[in-house]
């Protein structure tokens, strides 16, 4: 089998696509390769018409300090390269400011800075539970400012694993109860463990946005995603597979998802959750 | 021709599969433009005694011979196996399907290693699958672990009959067994890329550049996967490896010595 034949219109059509869960790596990220892996990103963006990546590096990936762990230095310096990413590339990439919420007083500061300076939501990598209250102070923060909290979460998580805080997706509901005016985005529902426990887990906490994103790609996933939650509270995003987040969209167009619930995956409740104006190339109606 | 080497009907012990039928997995094969898939019947992987789940295969795909083609399991250790392989052969079975770490066989097992040899010399291929779902989302009765490396390694050595179908593998695994061949070894294993990662990080078109497309055949792993994944990886390969051509599965059960002499 060959690929299917170079084509000028995207694959995943002309409509706006933002993927709400992207990584760019750094100089700083202790890997050769880091800028052939950003290039293949925009490579497989372009390909698939994705209108906008929003995007956080996580600290150096683990060079000087872990990655669901980064030291406020790395913090910052993650946050600076993705602050320079964004202003070369002003019409794709949108920023979520990355913190560690062990350190509050860096943590805030950090997300005011780099909210200043364009920054749209606030990504947190399971460096504490997500339900624990060293994250009262910055969801009060992103309420304040009206921005989205992505949260790395393992779907199901039940014991602890090495490199990373248990956070599932009834964790996420504790917090997400605590803070009705913030909005949450539930990472990757396919980027390992149970998701089937997740939907039940945050079905009756309204500000709970699951992603789509990650390398799995179970059938019945997104059926069940739909079926639970309704298209209205998923998002679309990639996450470290853009070829599973392609699949993805073509399997919700196979499975009947009608339009509108496409296009609210694809980019409107994105739209919808991030600051008003952040995606000039697309438009709620 | 697009062959899915990488197809099942049948429920699965740990989750909900949706409608895991023959008939639909043919109307997904027309959906998706694929000519024909190589199956397996999925509850046989967890059965002490693989042969009435063979007889409920060749019964359900009989009357869909043209698209879809029976691949049997048969272990090793089971009294008989050589009637249950030449059962298989007689089926017109292109390759058998085995589960070592679920029989807790393992990576040098001679019993799978003299199977391998004479399913390659009746020019079947053997099928092994390296996973059925991620580490981290399995049941807590599902103990059997992913298959190894070194049990591939071993399989590719037995003999130059041997033709092996590894399923569901990643870079690293199939970096850590091609790497650890010989040149001929290396021509006895084809690598399904269900679950091989495309961009950013691009694994398949590393792979693609390293080991050669001639090593990678068209998987899906139906019903357990969307089987719009390894199109989108391939629909996304850099513009240079748009022209690259992998192996052709239905030809594979003609590359066996004892069928070329034949």
């Amino acid at each position: 089998m060959t690929p299917s034949p170079a084509a000028a219109a995207p694959l995943a059509g002309p409509e706006p696509l933002i993927d709400s869960h992207a990584h760019f790596y750094h100089a700083g990220a202790g890997r050769a390769d880091w800028k052939a892996v950003n290039d293949a990103r925009f490579r497989a963006g372009e390909r698939i018409g994705i209108t906008y990546h929003v995007a956080s590096v996580l600290g150096s990936y683990g060079f000087s300090s872990p990655t669901y762990f980064p030291s406020p230095a790395d913090v910052t310096a993650g946050n600076n390269a993705m602050l320079e990413l964004c202003a070369r590339e002003r019409e794709r990439v949108r920023m979520f400011v990355t913190v560690n919420p062990n350190y509050t007083v860096h943590a805030l500061a950090e997300i005011e800075r780099c909210v200043d300076a364009g920054a749209i939501g606030i990504k947190l990598l399971a460096s504490r539970r997500a339900d624990d209250p060293l994250l009262d102070p910055i969801a009060e923060l992103a309420a304040e400012r009206h921005l989205p909290i992505l949260h790395h979460i393992w779907q199901h998580r039940r014991r602890e694993w090495p490199s990373q805080e248990i956070s599932d997706g009834a964790d996420l509901a504790r917090l997400a109860r605590r803070h009705p005016r913030a909005s949450f985005i539930l990472a990757h529902i396919g980027g390992g463990g149970d998701y089937m426990h997740t939907f039940p887990a945050v079905v009756d906490t309204p500000n709970v946005h699951p992603d789509l994103s990650g390398s799995g790609v179970d059938r019945g996933m997104l059926d069940a995603a739909v079926a639970m939650l309704g298209a209205g509270r998923l998002l679309w995003g990639c996450d470290l597979t853009m070829d599973t987040g392609l699949a993805k969209l073509r399997a919700l167009d196979a499975v009947g998802l009608d339009a509108d619930g496409l296009a609210d995956i694809r980019w409107r409740n994105a739209a919808r959750l991030f600051p008003a104006g952040s995606f000039p190339r697309c438009a709620v109606s | 021709m697009t062959v899915d080497v990488n197809a099942l009907i049948g429920p699965y012990p740990f989750r909900e599969l949706p409608h895991p039928d023959p008939d639909v997995l043919v109307r997904v094969l027309d959906r998706e433009q694929i000519d024909r898939a190589w199956v397996g019947y999925l509850p046989a992987a967890f059965h002490r005694d693989p042969t009435p789940g063979n007889a409920v295969l060749l019964r359900a795909l009989a009357p869909l011979a043209e698209r879809l083609a029976p691949v049997p399991c048969i272990r090793p250790d089971w009294p008989r196996w050589e009637h249950a392989l030449g059962d298989a052969a007689a089926a017109g079975a292109p390759a058998i399907r085995v589960y070592p770490p679920q029989w807790g066989l393992g990576p040098h097992d001679a019993g799978m290693r003299e199977l391998a040899i004479a399913a390659g010399e009746r020019g079947m291929a053997m099928l092994l699958t390296v996973r059925f779902e991620d580490l981290r989302q399995r049941h807590w009765l599902d103990t059997a672990g992913d298959l190894s490396a070194a049990a591939i390694r071993s399989l590719a050595r037995a003999g130059d009959a041997v033709r092996l179908v590894v399923t569901a593998a990643g870079r690293e695994m199939i970096e850590e067994v091609h790497w650890g061949l010989t040149p001929d070894e290396q021509q006895r294993v084809f690598w399904d890329i269900s679950w091989i990662w495309g961009p950013p990080e691009d694994h398949l078109a590393k792979l693609f550049r390293t080991i050669g497309a001639e090593r990678f055949v068209f998987g899906t792993q139906w019903p357990l996967r969307l089987t719009q994944t390894p199109r989108a990886n391939l629909d996304l390969l850099p513009d240079d490896l748009r022209s690259a051509r992998m192996a052709d599965a239905s030809a594979l059960r003609f590359s066996s010595p004892a069928v070329r002499r034949a």
